[in-house]
């Protein structure tokens, strides 16, 4: 499982892509906002921690279809699925890379880049440890709904339109967080709720993933 | 005899044939006596006036909206456990009407809200729960439609439709917690003596059966003509081999 776990982070990592371009669509994103909703530091500051979250929740997207696609496509995944391995520890693998790849790195510039919105000093801790908490299950989710599309031919807008609504607690409650934190109201309900959603993803997911691929390599 | 035997395609066939049209007459009866009853022989709210009448259209389909969900659940279980292909159909014709159901309940929802609220739309965690629940039946469909093997679309839309209610449920709350609502509690319940008074009450319960009868109707209807179309692609392989 480690191997498996170091080959996928070595692929990502050295087949160019993935890796810096969701970091790099982040980032346009966030340039993005101040020229939608003009350069008025008062309202960017209000809007900053859910612009920070819906930025890194749509970066977290775009590299979901490459969690299994690749390998679909040149055979691995059925070496994976005879390997005298777990699927389901399979696929808590792959979720577990996508997140180092994707989802930590998001989480560690998005303090950063709230400074280009003017976020609230005591927001931008919680920003970041409401993202660390919340982006693993936005990876797990993925992986799902990339399980589920895996056999179809350009699949990514289906797996965007299945995913997203699964997104919507996360999102809720990681927003919330840090929009309550910047405004100094009580987050640690959201925070725990976050945290809560994240573990039952973690809980549930690989075994409906797994489900879901073991269907498709029928 | 058990509710099994009619998950042979060969026997719903029949028996739906039989009871279709009986179904449909019902149907079609209750929701006309239910509306005319509820549009011109109420009468009209003291601070609502005539908008109240919505109430014929919006409360069924919301009730409809949220079941066909639950009986696609349902529906899905039953084939991945028992494999019986009518399951799978009855679940895959239910997504589209209750995905036009939720689309009413949302707009009649908007038609009453103008003038009472004073906006079409506002983000009170119900409306916000039904457009979520919108995104899903979308996404069911979508995926449905985006498969060939029909077996394999029916077992992956299951464990769609299994992963995306435990969701569902919890955006459900999480909107609860996200945002304060505008939108009354509930219009009927079992067991509170508060909810709407009996005028409108009695029209109320019989346009829900009549939407319950027009559901199972358009279900059992769209059944039929899945099991047709999956015979027809039977039959059309089957050539090309010959």
């Amino acid at each position: 499982m480690m191997a498996l776990l170091g080959r996928d982070l070595a692929l990502a990592l050295r087949s160019g892509g993935g890796f810096g371009l969701s970091l790099a669509f982040f980032l346009i994103v966030v340039v993005f906002v101040p020229f939608g909703v003009g350069p008025d530091t008062e309202v960017l500051a209000r809007i900053a921690p859910g612009v920070l979250w819906i930025a890194a929740l749509l970066s977290c997207l775009l590299s979901l279809d490459r969690i299994f696609q690749l390998d679909w496509e040149d055979g691995s995944l059925d070496a994976l699925v005879m390997a005298p391995l777990p699927l389901e520890g399979v696929v808590a693998m792959k979720a577990l890379a996508h997140w180092l790849t994707t989802g930590l790195p998001l989480t560690v510039i998005a303090p950063l880049l709230g400074v280009l919105l003017d976020l609230p000093g005591p927001a931008a801790p919680w920003v970041f440890l409401s993202l660390l908490v919340g982006t693993p299950a936005l990876s797990l989710l993925g992986a799902f709904g990339a399980a589920l599309t895996v056999g179809i031919r350009r699949g990514g807008l289906l797996l965007s339109l299945l995913v997203m609504p699964l997104y919507i607690p996360t999102l809720i409650f990681g927003a919330l967080t840090a929009s309550r934190a910047g405004e100094g109201l009580d987050f640690l309900t959201p925070f725990a709720l976050l945290g809560g959603v994240t573990l039952l993803a973690a809980a549930l997911i690989p075994f409906a993933a797994a489900a879901a691929l073991r269907i498709n390599l029928r | 005899m058990s509710i099994w035997e009619y998950a042979n395609p060969v026997r719903f066939m029949r028996l739906s044939d039989r009871v279709l049209p009986w179904l449909a007459a019902l149907s079609a009866i209750v929701m006309l006596v239910a509306l005319v009853w509820g549009f011109f022989f109420t009468p009209d709210d003291y601070r609502q006036g005539s908008t109240v009448k919505i109430i014929f259209i919006h409360v069924p389909a919301a009730m409809i909206a949220i079941n066909a969900w639950v009986m696609m659940l349902v529906a899905s279980l039953i084939w991945l456990v028992r494999r019986h292909h009518v399951s799978a159909l009855a679940a895959k014709a239910a997504a589209p009407v209750g995905a036009v159901m939720t689309m009413i309940a949302l707009v009649t929802g908007a038609v009453w809200g103008e003038p009472m609220w004073g906006t079409w739309w506002a983000w009170d965690p119900r409306l916000t729960s039904f457009l979520i629940l919108f995104l899903f039946y979308l996404g069911y469909i979508a995926l449905w439609a985006a498969i060939d093997n029909p077996d394999t679309a029916a077992d992956l839309t299951s464990v769609l439709a299994i992963v995306g209610s435990v969701f569902a449920v919890l955006s459900r709350y999480a909107a609860l917690i996200w945002n304060q609502g505008l939108h009354q509690g509930a219009s009927l319940s079992m067991d509170r003596a508060e909810h709407v008074a009996d005028v409108f009450y009695y029209p109320l319960v019989t346009a829900i059966v009549g939407f319950i009868l027009l559901f199972v109707t358009l279900v059992v209807l769209r059944t039929r003509t899945e099991i047709r179309a999956r015979r027809l692609r039977a039959l059309l392989a089957r050539e090309s081999r010959e």
